[in-house]
This record gives structure tokens, C-alpha cells and sequence, in this order.
């Protein structure tokens, strides 16, 4: 199996995303026209039967989520989180600029099975001229009627990565610092302005019109069975088809590289490949023949998360690439807590000492502690994620760390 | 230039809207002069130290004067294995700045930034947010040359 699968890109670049009637013309809106012909919890109930689940990289079960709601407070909120930071990863973008009226009509969508009017994107302040093209879609498909009583305001992130946490989105989106809340309560009782919202990732959104249209067995029948449904890839670094794809989830992590992906840059030999963004676990050659879906890449400790395929050849310092990570976490941490806020500066600081020859043995040891407390004892993703990269080079590739301690 | 009075009022009905108007006074003077820091402030009921809190936690507002074009250098993993060091000093070495400068006349901000979303085509460099793809060191004198 080496060909791609589209559904959500299924008429990308032939279609205006900012066209309603272009998308009604490939059978947009049908979906919503359904689901708001069923009651609520019906809806909340076929979406959790289709077995759709988080795209952003928790993977969490979207009718799940949404059966959390309650349903008394009149005010409700679906947010969707297109803050997408995670280096080397731009699906989101892709998904939008191919098909932006699927992410609409999917969060009127779930608008209509919580009981809410009011939606909110917010998008990372990396891309304004997406946001211009949001507006315009928005504008057009309120024009053409398509989703109803159903609001949708676009709001604009300023660089910070640790925004795609839910928690901290709310907060930047009422106007304060991006710094995570402390959960419980979770956003689904206690969210956007202190009222019940749904946050769901661009992609889990813009999948909800096509399991509507077709029925949650025929999604539920795609890729994998924990975790069915087409992803959308980006393959970056030493590759020589750095481009985005959409693939059912059961696709192997070798034939994104060989198959689609076109091979390692100029025939060189593979080293290793991170999925899931600068956080995601690094993944040595031996373990390529994986699908790539969220339970199966857990298995071989790595993450699906959103998506991102880094791959570095054989020619490659992975010692460079981890501190230049490390620098990243270092500069993304908000400083709320204690454990990422210094454990990031830390780790920082470690991997300058080993990358620049003058790390020791003790170093190696200080960083595998200091990784356990920060899995452990962070509020919230990011410190918790910053050092999986570390801990899975340290794993894999431990000689390219010994060779250049003193 | 708009007045950010006016651009404020504009933004003062949204709710929670103070990094809305942020980004409206970085579009008019390329960074936020303290009055209308200050003057956001009242706007949207917060203290000013309030508002300096969100206008500096973000990396895309800065409160510090910058130039007439920002130049962002992608550092995150992606670009930095595709040669974003030597494109950063290609730029430092054509603009006689370092990393967080602006020239002397006024023109050019160099800073650095994380991942833009653009990595079909590394190393990424934005100017004022436009991206510019597969950048070579050598092609940093044509590229700024076309920014008057």
C-alpha cells in the first residue's frame, strides 16, 4: 500500500476555500444539514461511535470530550485550536487553505450537538494571511446561510508555542498571558470565560462533516481500529518529497519515508526520524515497519502527535539537533511552574556543556533526573514533553552523546 | 498612520481583545509605543503592568522600537538542520547587526524565531511576516535588496 488517501484534502486546489458554494458543489454542508436533524446527544453518541480522536496529539475521544459538556448553562463555546507550533508541522495550515469550510461546517457541527452558537479560531499569529482567509470564508458561508444561527470569530495568536495547551489558548484568548491553568476542571465544564467549551484541533474538526456525510462505521473502517481515520503527515529534513500528505492511520512509518516521502535526500542512509514535532520521541531505522497511529507509535514510545515527520540522515549530530530542542523548550516555557521553568533552563544549559565537548558522565545522569521530574512534576504538556527527546536519544543513540563527553 | 487611539477604540468592544489591538498598533508602527500601551490599558480595564504583561510574554509583540521590515530567521529543528546558522550570519554580516538589533537607519529589525509553518521549504526566513523560502547565504544581499 503505497498510495494516499484523501478525504479531508480530497479536492484540494480545485475548489475556493473560501467558496461556500464551491464546497456545497462537492457535497459540503451535508453533514451539518444531518446532524442537525438529530438530537444532541444522538450526535455526541454517532461521533464517539465513529471512534474520531484528538488530532492535535492528545488523541482523546471527540464525542468523549463533547459528552462532558453540561447541557443547563445557556452560554457554551467551541473553540478551535489552529495554533499549531509544534516545529515542522503545518497540516493545519494545509487543511485550511485546501478546504476551510470542512473546519466550519464541522464546528457548527459540534456547536449543534453541545448547544452552543459561539465559536471562536484561534490561529497562531504566524500565518495573518490565513486569517485573512479565514474571515473571508467565514463571511462567505454566513452570506450563503450554510451555518445558520452559527458564529465563528477569528482570533490571532503572537508567538507562543505554549498556546496550543488548551488551557493556555483560553487565556490568550480573553486577553491574558498564554499560561496553562491548573486542571481539573477541565475546559469541557470550566473553560472560555469560565463557561463549558469544547477545544478541538483543526483537523478533528474538519473530519466531522465527512463522518456525518458518510456514517461513523465508514470512518470507523478506515486506518486503524484504535484510532481510524486519515492523518495529515508533513515530512520535513533530509527527505527528498518534503510535502504533505493524507494517509489512513494504519500506514507505515516506512512507506511515509520510502513510498511517499521519496527516500532519504540523495540516497543517503536514514539515521532517525522524529514524529509528532519537536517534542515527539526520535525513532531509530530499526523500528520503521510501525503504523502510524496514536497507540501504535505510543508502543514503541514515540507519539503521532501532530503529525510531523523530521527525518535526519546518517551525516546528521543528533547531540546538535537535541540542544537546538533544548534551546527551543528553554525559550517556549511560559515559567508558570517551577519544574519546566528551570528544568528546561537546565537542560538547556546540559546540552550546551555536552555539544560543546565539555560534558561529563554526570551530566548524562543529572539530565535522566532531572527528565523524570520533569514528566512527572510539570503542569502541564510542555515540560512534560520537553525532554522526551533527550530521554529517547539517550535511549537510542546514547554513543553520539558518549563520543563527545571529555 | 492610524491614530491608535482610533485603533484601539476599534478593538475595544471584543472581549478579551487587548492582543487583537496589539496586533492592530504592531501593524501601523511595527512595534507598541508606551502610550498606547498605556492607553490600551485603560481600555480594556487592565493595569498598565497588566498590560505590559501580555504585551511581553508574547514573541511577535514587542514594546521595544523596531524597524520599518522584521526580518525573523527560523532556528526551530527543521531549518536549523537545513542551514539556518550561516543564513543568520550571511544576514548579520550584510545588515552590520546582530540578532535583536535594528540598522541604523531605521529599516531593518534581525531577530530570531521559533518554527512559521513553512517547512516544505527550509531554511525559512519572514519579512514582516511574508516568507521567504529556501534561503541560501548567498542569497540574502538580492533578497534585502528588494526591500526599499
Amino acid at each position: 500500500m503505497t498510495q494516499e488517501y484523501r478525504v479531508l484534502l480530497e479536492h484540494a486546489d480545485k475548489i475556493n476555500p473560501e467558496s461556500a458554494a464551491d464546497y456545497i458543489q462537492v457535497g459540503g454542508y451535508k453533514g451539518l444539514e444531518k446532524a442537525r436533524s438529530m438530537n444532541p446527544k444522538d450526535l455526541t453518541e454517532e461521533v464517539k461511535k465513529s471512534g474520531l480522536r484528538g488530532r492535535g496529539g492528545a488523541g482523546f475521544n471527540a464525542g468523549m470530550k463533547w459528552s462532558f459538556v453540561p447541557q443547563y448553562p445557556e452560554t457554551k463555546y467551541v473553540v478551535c485550536n489552529f495554533d499549531e507550533g509544534e516545529p515542522g508541522t503545518y497540516k493545519d495550515r494545509i487543511i485550511c487553505q485546501k478546504n476551510a469550510q470542512a473546519l466550519l461546517e464541522g464546528m457548527a457541527i459540534c456547536g449543534h450537538a453541545i448547544g452552543s452558537n459561539n465559536g471562536y479560531i484561534y490561529c497562531r499569529g504566524e500565518y495573518p494571511f490565513v486569517v485573512e482567509m479565514l474571515k473571508k470564508a467565514i463571511g462567505n458561508a454566513k452570506e450563503s446561510g450554510a451555518l445558520g444561527e452559527f458564529n465563528i470569530e477569528v482570533r490571532m495568536g503572537a508567538g507562543a508555542y505554549v498556546c496550543g495547551e488548551e488551557t493556555a489558548l483560553i487565556e490568550s484568548i480573553e486577553g491574558h498571558r498564554g499560561e496553562p491553568r491548573f486542571k481539573p476542571p477541565f475546559p469541557g465544564v470550566e473553560g472560555l470565560w469560565r463557561m463549558p467549551t469544547v477545544v478541538n484541533n483543526v483537523e478533528t474538526f474538519a473530519c466531522l462533516p465527512y463522518i456525518m456525510t458518510n456514517g461513523a462505521d465508514w470512518f470507523a473502517g478506515i486506518g486503524a481500529k484504535s484510532y481510524p481515520g486519515t492523518k495529515v503527515l508533513t515530512l520535513t529534513g533530509d527527505i527528498e518529497n518534503p510535502t504533505y500528505f493524507e494517509v489512513p492511520t494504519d500506514y507505515l512509518l516506512r512507506d511515509v519515508i520510502y513510498e511517499l516521502g521519496g527516500g532519504v535526500k540523495g540516497g543517503k542512509k536514514l539515521k532517525a526520524v522524529q514524529v509528532g514535532g519537536t517534542s515527539g520521541a526520535f525513532i531509530p531505522s530499526q523500528n520503521l515497519d510501525t503504523p502510524i497511529d496514536f497507540d501504535s507509535m505510543g508502543a514503541i514510545g514515540a507519539a503521532l502527535g501532530s503529525g510531523a515527520v523530521f527525518v535526519m540522515d546518517e551525516s546528521r549530530d543528533i547531540v546538535d539537533i537535541i540542544n537546538r530542542i533544548a534551546k527551543f523548550f528553554e525559550h517556549e516555557s511560559c515559567g508558570q511552574c517551577t519544574p519546566c521553568r528551570e528544568g528546561t533552563f537546565r537542560c538547556k544549559e546540559i546540552m550546551e556543556r555536552i555539544n560543546t565537548g565539555r560534558g561529563s558522565l554526570k551530566d548524562i545522569e543529572n539530565l535522566k533526573v532531572l527528565a523524570r521530574i520533569m514528566q512527572k512534576a510539570s503542569l502541564c504538556g510542555l515540560g512534560q514533553a520537553a525532554p522526551i527527546p533527550i530521554t529517547s536519544t539517550l535511549e537510542h543513540f546514547e554513543y553520539e552523546y558518549l563520543r563527545k563527553l571529555v | 498612520m492610524a491614530n491608535y487611539m482610533d485603533i484601539i477604540a476599534g478593538c475595544k468592544d471584543k472581549t478579551g481583545g487587548i492582543i487583537e489591538a496589539y496586533h492592530a498598533i504592531q501593524k501601523e508602527y511595527n512595534y507598541i509605543p508606551e502610550e498606547a500601551l498605556k492607553e490600551a490599558a485603560k481600555a480594556f480595564k487592565l493595569s498598565e503592568a497588566q498590560a505590559f504583561g501580555v504585551a511581553t510574554f508574547y514573541s511577535y509583540l514587542s514594546v521595544k522600537k523596531r524597524g520599518k521590515y522584521i526580518i525573523r530567521m527560523c532556528e526551530s529543528a527543521p531549518c536549523h538542520v537545513a542551514g539556518a546558522d550561516e543564513v543568520l550570519k550571511a544576514m548579520e554580516a550584510y545588515l552590520g547587526i546582530k540578532v535583536g538589533e535594528t540598522t541604523p537607519d531605521n529599516k531593518f529589525t534581525l531577530e530570531l524565531t521559533e518554527c512559521v509553518g513553512q517547512c516544505q521549504a527550509t531554511p525559512v526566513v519572514t519579512i514582516n511576516s511574508e516568507p521567504v523560502f529556501n534561503v541560501k547565504p548567498e542569497m540574502v544581499p538580492g533578497i534585502l535588496a528588494g526591500y526599499k
